[in-house]
């Protein structure tokens, strides 16, 4: 059986009136990716937040890689990654000082951050780059420069957010090539977004609607269940009788 | 124009939403008058002094206790060695020491002539002269009580009347001013800033490709200031007449409207700053540094223009605020209608004018 | 503790890209220090006179020469009549009126004491009670001179004559730059620590990369450290450009030792950089930030000591200026100097100081919130 590294039970937020995410229960297990998918609105990233330890929870429990959310933030935050939704790196400093930065912060030896971003200057091949200021690069660079700050200190979780908002298709599929190949070293991906398509790269996929999980299971299944062809349909499906639209 | 309103509509929505924002622009204005109508002033009172009384015999008592009994001054201490004066001085809150010789009173009655000494605490001079003439003064009486019964002959008395306001408050002369000041922050700086928001977070660009005249677009955004300036003189205004005091003698009207010219020029100028400037950041450099300190130096409601250097007076004509504090001290202190200001008018729709044609060109200039 | 190097190296290296920032440390100061002193002057001099002189005689020529001659009026008309002098003052032409009535020497002679009217503009109480007061003593001084001549010398010598010598310590000369100069480098320091603290941020706020960092494991305390220092050190050096400026333009030497002055600046710094910390954790924007930050900033400058006396506010008034950080460092600075006062003369501006910054960056930091 695959370790859980993500465990939730009938986790809430409510905003005042207003709830958000409403009692999901879900386990995600160690090196998969999981597909967090949603309309917008739907509490996607609010359930993510809680998970990160941005947000407390109203009610219910989660524990991400072993540590509670409530009260065992701070070690959760060492053992993950994070890549938000509006581009965070900063623009006015360079790319290596970006990378420096996050090296150091997470607690890397001088000598591991030489190291780390050395390879990965060369593995988004960014050497022209290296010295230039993050807001002279193109969207998609930023983004890929984004993921592979998020894995800078070898988390066990990363977690996106709509990773891939606003980037050209050939640029999409390197992303999800990097995504991949950290799913290989036994990395857990944990991923929002409303690309229906991407659902397709992820061993499961999850589908919210109006703050409850509505379905939970790989691509195959879920187009098996509800007999249709693409996850496109899936989605279609699920979401017809939400009430909660942008 | 139906669309020019649906804008503004929206601008007002930005505006009403922000609690925070709008509780400091309508409560700055009367943090403002309160400070000034109440706290500050220039006269001089209370002033904690120390005597060095070497004599301890009946003319120097009677005179300290004059000097006890006016409230210019307090005593705070008796001091027996001069010596002590500059420890006490450097204490920080004795602004003046009066020392009285040991012979004090003999000298008086045997030779007619005494000597006190009064030293200053000079680090605040204004101060210090004040003190010294009232305490000098004090002693002058005391001296002319002395010699009361000898006629002095060929007295010229001189008739002081204090015009416009005799009670020498603070309050005429800082209202106008709190009023230029107060019109000048909210519509020069929130309009730039609003403005170069918008073109750094990118929302600028989609208002530009709506079917809009773009000049239109960023005059929609300075229209809600314009209604809150509007509230903030009324506030002002009723504040000065209820609270502090200061009547409108002249018309409400034309206060109102001048007000409302200058509150354009304002707007037009935050406006041409937006223009030329990018980020928020540097809007607000240029509207503190640029706008709000001119404003406050060289309108001339804290420190008089006629002290200044001939090129800073040269300067303060450039100043909006500077003709707008003439005309509102105008007609709400002095009284006076049209007549009177009418040259200040003139000369603020003119900079009203250029600094409009101004923006309009240098927005063609972006946009091309 | 690695963490703040990585911090510190980050916001040295934006803060030297921005190169807004650098015009405010290096531009303002200087700006400031220049300019502000020579408009900040409540010396009253030229003071407008209109003169309404209806005696025409040698007696009154004389009387109008000396007041001219003494430096603080400019004589800025004859007038016929009042009302035309009157005019002048409500066109903000002329601030005061001499008039002179009718046989005023004649009178003068023949019934031992005459009346001379004066009218002063009041809108400025100062400038009026200052302008009245000079007046005064010109025609008390014409007026003790005439006897003199006129009349012989046994008349006097049984009235009784106190002199007093008044002298003037620290500030000999009663410059007003001197006394301004002090107190305009403490409301430097002050707004740039505050504005730039505060403003810098919300910045992040409003960029997102705020939200990056709370997902890190960097502690609160080493964040805000990590902000706190590079802006200290940034108000050190404005302070340090202030003093240079005002030695080199207004030839303002401390008396006092350097050691106590910039002791003081250090915690003071502390003081007003956890108020900008504290306004950061109260907003969301940099607008908002930064009109909040004005809006105090306003008040702490207005009842600060520096343009009027605290001692001359009202109780309440009092009471809110002992809540002013600014105040004191104004007091302090003028304290050491221009009188040279040291540590134990500025030892109760100096616990209060220290109470400010505990409390303040305390109240800060238990605000930051990296869950909300």
């Amino acid at each position: 059986m695959a370790e859980v590294v993500i465990k939730t039970e009938k986790l809430t937020k409510r905003f005042g009136n207003f709830t958000a995410v409403d009692e999901i229960t879900f386990e995600v297990f160690k090196g998969e990716i999981l597909g967090f998918l949603g309309a917008n609105g739907a509490g996607k990233t609010t359930a993510m937040r809680m998970l990160i330890g941005l947000s407390t929870p109203t009610s219910g429990k989660a524990s991400v890689a072993g540590f509670d959310v409530y009260h065992q933030t701070e070690n959760i935050k060492k053992n993950i990654g994070y890549m938000s939704q509006r581009f965070s790196l900063y623009e006015d400093l360079t790319v290596m000082e970006n990378i420096r930065f996050y090296g150091g912060i997470y607690g890397l030896t001088n000598a591991e951050i030489k190291a780390k971003s050395e390879q990965l200057i060369f593995e988004l091949s960014l050497e022209k780059q290296a010295k230039e200021l993050v807001a002279s690069l193109p969207l998609g660079w930023k983004q890929k420069l984004s993921f592979s700050v998020a894995l800078l200190h070898e988390p066990k979780i990363v977690f996106l957010d709509e990773p891939t908002g606003g980037v050209d298709p050939l640029t999409r599929r390197q992303f999800w090539e990097l995504i991949y190949a950290a799913s290989d070293k036994g990395i857990t991906i944990f991923v929002t977004t409303h690309y229906m398509d991407e659902a397709e790269y992820c061993n499961r996929i999850s589908i919210m609607v109006d703050g409850k999980i509505k379905a939970m299971d790989s691509p195959e299944n879920l187009k098996k269940q509800f007999d249709v062809n693409s996850m496109d349909e899936v989605f279609y499906q699920l979401a017809r009788g939400a009430t909660r639209a942008e | 124009m139906k669309q020019f309103i649906a804008f503004v509509k929206k601008e007002f929505y930005h505006v009403l939403r922000d609690k925070r924002t709008l509780l400091i622009l309508f409560g700055m204005p009367v943090a403002q008058i309160l400070i000034f109508g109440f706290a500050l002033t220039n006269e001089v009172k209370n002033a904690k002094i120390v005597i060095v009384d070497q004599a301890k015999d009946i003319s120097s008592q009677k005179i300290i206790s004059e000097i006890a009994a006016s409230h210019y001054f307090q005593i705070e201490n008796t001091i027996p060695d001069p010596k002590q004066i500059a420890s006490a001085f450097q204490k920080g809150t004795i602004h003046l020491a009066i020392i009285f010789p040991a012979s004090f009173n003999d000298d008086l009655m045997h030779l007619h002539k005494a000597q006190i000494q009064i030293i200053a605490d000079a680090s605040d001079p204004n101060t210090a002269t004040t003190l010294t003439n009232y305490a000098s003064a004090i002693i002058g009486d005391y001296q002319s009580g002395l010699n009361a019964k000898i006629s002095v002959p060929m007295q010229i008395i001189p008739e002081i009347r204090m015009l416009y306001n005799p009670q020498l408050k603070g309050a005429p002369n800082f209202v106008p001013g709190v009023m230029a000041l107060v019109l000048l922050l909210v519509c020069v700086l929130m309009t730039a800033i609003s403005i170069v928001k918008e073109k750094e977070t990118g929302t600028m660009e989609i208002l530009l490709v709506s079917p809009f005249k773009p000049m239109l677009v960023i005059i929609a955004k300075a229209v809600p200031y314009l209604f809150l300036s509007l509230i903030n003189v009324m506030s002002i205004l009723l504040l000065s007449v209820y609270v502090l005091h200061v009547p409108v003698k002249g018309s409400v009207l034309l206060l109102l409207a001048e007000s409302t010219l200058f509150i354009i020029t304002c707007l037009t100028l935050g406006i041409f700053i937006s223009i030329k400037t990018n980020t928020q950041q540097v809007a607000m450099l240029v509207s503190l540094m640029g706008m709000l300190l001119p404003t406050v130096l060289f309108s001339g409601f804290m420190f008089p223009i006629e002290n200044m250097p001939v090129p800073l007076q040269i300067i303060s004509n450039i100043v909006p605020s500077k003709w707008f504090y003439i005309i509102v001290k105008s007609i709400m202190i002095k009284g006076v209608g049209f007549s009177v200001i009418w040259k200040e008018t003139v000369i603020l729709v003119g900079i009203t004018l250029f600094l409009f044609f101004l923006s309009i060109k240098s927005f063609k200039i972006r946009m091309a | 503790m690695r963490t703040i190097k990585f911090l510190l190296q980050k916001e040295f290296k934006q803060i030297f890209r921005n190169r807004s920032i650098l015009v405010i440390i290096m531009v303002m100061p200087v700006m400031q220090l220049l300019i502000l002193p020579l408009a900040a002057n409540y010396e009253v001099k030229n003071i407008n006179l209109s003169v309404v002189d209806h005696d025409h005689s040698s007696f009154s020529k004389k009387l109008i020469s000396k007041i001219t001659a003494s430096g603080y009026f400019k004589l800025q008309s004859y007038n016929a009549s009042f009302k035309d002098a009157f005019h002048l003052i409500e066109s903000d032409k002329s601030d005061l009126i001499l008039e002179i009535p009718e046989g005023f020497e004649r009178d003068l002679v023949r019934e031992n004491h005459q009346k001379l009217f004066i009218a002063v503009n009041a809108i400025n109480g100062t400038k009026a009670n200052l302008g009245g007061a000079y007046l005064t003593q010109i025609i008390r001084n014409y007026n003790e001179a005439i006897p003199v001549k006129w009349l012989p010398e046994a008349a006097f010598t049984q009235s009784s004559i106190i002199e007093i010598t008044s002298s003037n310590w620290f500030n000999p000369f009663l410059n007003y730059d001197l006394y301004m100069v002090p107190g305009i480098l403490a409301i430097l320091v002050t707004m740039v620590g505050g504005f730039l603290t505060a403003l810098n941020i919300v910045k992040e706020k409003e960029v997102g990369t705020i939200e990056q960092i709370n997902v890190t494991p960097i502690k609160k305390q080493y964040f805000i450290l990590g902000k706190l220092i590079p802006f200290w050190i940034l108000g050190n050096v404005v302070f340090s450009i202030g003093l240079i400026i005002a030695r080199l333009v207004y030839g303002i030497i401390p008396l006092g030792n350097l050691l106590v002055l910039y002791g003081f600046i250090w915690l003071f710094l502390l003081a007003v950089l956890g108020f900008g910390l504290l306004v950061s954790t109260y907003s969301n924007t940099q607008q908002q930030a930064m009109l909040i930050m004005f809006f105090f900033m306003m008040i702490f400058i207005l009842m600060g000591g520096l343009f009027t006396p605290i001692e001359s506010m009202p109780n309440w008034a009092k009471v809110i200026a002992r809540f002013n950080p600014l105040s004191y460092m104004i007091d302090v600075m003028r304290m050491v100097i221009l009188k040279g006062s040291g540590w134990k003369e500025i030892l109760p501006q100096l616990w209060k100081i220290a109470l400010f910054a505990i409390v303040l960056n305390t109240w800060a930091i238990l605000n930051y919130r990296k869950t909300s």
